[in-house]
């Protein structure tokens, strides 16, 4: 077996800290909710009835495990290191973002709570949980910023058709950030009924250590298929970053394998020097937003930054608070792609493989094919491929996408 | 002895309540504020708590949300709510000033900095929504060095050894959120209060003020009767926001709005 760090990567503490980041900054009401969602949280993930119960979910449900599949074709393009894509696109809704509502939906229905809610950027978190809560019985109400239902009316659809309730927001951008302040106002007012399936890695404690438990079955799976495919870890992996929950869940089970490194892809939008981006761990600073400490978008007076991409999922203005402990323990390396790079990742990634990917993934493989240039062709990189594309083709179609060689 | 607790210490001597009123500094307009602030002293206010307007403002109803943008819209910083809280001292000695918001813009500007200059602008003590009590050490030990009260937040969901906790830290009075909601909700419930007012007595004798969903003097009275005070804000940001266009008219509407509540809560 490979060599593995010692002592072990260990965060957060019990407070919820993953260094000087992450906590509990929400408003009194919430605290007690909070404490018991921990409290409950805790026992459970160790407990083998709940364990067991997920392993099902995910196998008969979600269809896991996924394929880490090789792109032959796309490696040889690019002419260099092996590009491998862990196909988090073929799960059940086509995303990444079951795996984490499979979990909090169990959670919900052990609290007794009758309802769930959520915030939804691209929509594939409120397919994901409209879908969970449809399953379950749950009432479910879905926030999503109303700039996003005009981009992702596709999404929009299908969480109706699953029987949410989809509640458009338009206080502040319109978008991610706002959707969040939105669900956080009805689970203060719907705390005794309600549980609040946030969807990234973000927000107050537990929810950044939650979802990258529930998230981190993907870096199990690719540790393991990596291994049986070559024998060997791989040296690089690649995942995109809004919040962050696909990328934490491919690294977080690699962290203490010195050997591999790890890039985060943020959304450089129009670029990282246009301000029009959604890239705080390039071009952020910490600061406290949704419950959490963490590298935002902030002007000097510590107002939030409305943000710029042009794939919805990763139009936030903030990021889960492990990846920024993991920026600053230098730890993950934080890259960003353009929404120009994005898209002709997309394209590239259509024809040589076959595969359409979320615009949010499309920027993993846009920094992945530079890097996997860049690299020999002994390299082995995996690229989280966290979502399918269908949901982006009206944006793609708009931008001339369907115009291209 | 602060400039809170001698107003809350004078109207218990009096057997009276305490009125607190919120608005957001810079709503409409900057200039505005100050007269304002006098305004709600004139209709009887003994607390005016200044809003620091916030991009975010996750525990605002619609109303206080509305000013958050309104302010921002106006390039409103923390630094021109300081100068508005100094300009309205040199009007007023007396009414105790309160700031409240949310973290971040605080933690922008530096703990040690904003206490300076909350300080030397005659600000007695700071609200922040999202700072818990096992999050504020740092900021609570901050600005008590410079005489700054931290108040924190009860709410009907705390738990009593929790509430225990609170009321051990506290200072200057303690803050109860009258419902489970936003500010400005419309269910508020006088049984409920009445019980968690109840509940915070037994482990605190700091002053309890009530607030969130009160909106008209029978609301106030009714509350009022049943802890050391209330606070209101939502309704007089709607005041002010339907007069947005025409700020000279704010301060007589605020002014004739909070006098029939004042006289509320001395009747009982």
């Amino acid at each position: 077996m490979p060599a593995r760090n010692d002592p072990p990567y260990a965060a957060p503490d019990a407070a919820g800290r993953f260094g000087s980041y992450g906590g509990r900054f929400v408003a009194e009401t919430l605290a007690h909710a909070l404490e018991a969602l921990t409290s409950l949280y805790e026992t459970l993930r160790d407990d083998a009835g709940f364990r067991q119960a997920l392993a099902e979910d995910l196998s008969s449900y979600v269809g896991r495990p996924t394929p880490l599949y090789l792109a032959q074709r796309l490696t040889a393009q690019v002419g260099g290191a092996k590009l491998y894509l862990k196909r988090e696109d073929l799960n059940h809704t086509g995303a990444h973002k079951i795996n984490n509502t499979v979990g909090q939906a169990l959670l919900a229905k052990r609290m007794g709570k009758p309802r769930v809610i959520a915030e939804t950027g691209a929509g594939q978190h409120g397919v994901a949980t409209a879908t969970v809560a449809a399953r379950l019985g749950l009432e479910c109400r879905v926030f999503m910023g109303a700039t996003d239902i005009e981009r992702q009316r596709l999404n929009v659809y299908r969480m109706e058709l699953l029987g949410a309730e989809v509640v458009a927001v338009e206080s502040g951008s319109r978008t991610l950030k706002d959707a969040m302040n939105e669900a956080m106002r009805d689970w203060v007012t719907n705390v005794d009924t309600t549980h609040y399936i946030i969807g990234s890695v973000a927000g107050p404690h537990p929810y950044p250590m939650m979802v990258r438990d529930f998230q981190a079955v993907i870096g199990q799976e690719s540790r393991a298929q990596c291994l049986e495919a070559e024998g060997r870890l791989p040296d690089l992996l690649v995942a995109c970053v809004g919040g962050g929950s696909n990328a934490m869940g491919l690294f977080h089970p690699f962290l203490d394998d010195a050997g591999v490194d790890m890039v985060g892809v943020e959304a450089a939008g129009l670029g990282l020097a246009t301000n029009r981006h959604a890239a705080p761990l390039n071009a952020g600073s910490p600061g406290v937003l949704h419950g959490q400490h963490t590298y935002l978008m902030q002007t000097d007076d510590g107002q939030i930054m409305e943000t710029h991409s042009v794939s919805a999922g990763l139009d936030y203005p903030g990021v889960g608070p492990e990846h920024s402990h993991l920026k600053d323990l230098g730890r993950v390396r934080y890259a960003a792609a353009t929404d120009a790079e994005a898209l002709a990742a997309f394209r590239t990634l259509n024809r040589a493989e076959g595969i359409m990917p979320a615009l949010e993934s499309s920027h993993a493989v846009a920094w992945a094919m530079q890097e996997a240039a860049r690299r020999p062709a002994s390299d082995i990189i995996i690229v989280n491929l966290s979502g399918r594309g269908d949901k982006d083709i009206d944006v793609v179609a708009g931008l001339g996408g369907d115009s291209a060689p | 002895m602060s400039r809170i607790a001698a107003r809350l210490a004078q109207r218990r001597g009096e057997g009276r309540r305490a009125l607190a009123t919120f608005i957001t500094a810079g709503d409409p307009t900057l200039d505005a504020t100050v007269p304002a602030l006098q305004a709600l002293v004139r209709g009887g206010a003994d607390i005016v708590e200044l809003g620091v307007p916030f991009s975010d403002p996750e525990a605002e109803g619609p109303s206080i949300q509305r000013s958050s943008e309104r302010a921002l819209a106006n390039g409103v910083a923390l630094a021109d709510v300081l100068q508005v809280a100094t300009a309205f001292r040199r009007v007023d000695a007396d009414t105790p000033v309160v700031l409240m918001g949310y973290l971040n813009p605080l933690l922008r500007m530096g703990y040690e900095a904003f206490a300076k200059r909350a300080a030397a602008a005659g600000v007695d003590g700071v609200i922040l929504v999202n700072l818990p009590p096992e999050e504020a050490d740092a900021a609570q030990t901050t600005l008590a060095a410079r005489g700054l009260d931290l108040i924190f937040l009860v709410a009907p969901t705390t738990r009593r050894e929790r509430a225990e906790h609170i009321a051990a830290r506290a200072s200057g009075f303690i803050y109860y959120v009258s419902l489970k909601g936003v500010t400005g909700a419309r269910h508020l419930d006088v049984a409920d209060v009445e019980r968690g007012v109840a509940a915070l007595r037994a482990v605190s004798d700091l002053p309890v003020l009530v607030g969130f969903g009160i909106r008209d003097a029978e609301s106030a009275r009714a509350v009022a009767a049943r802890a050391d005070g209330v606070v209101v804000g939502s309704a007089l940001a709607d005041a002010m926001g339907e007069r947005a266009t025409c700020p000279e008219r704010i301060p007589a509407a605020l002014e004739s709005w909070l006098r029939p509540v004042r006289e509320a809560i001395d009747e009982r």
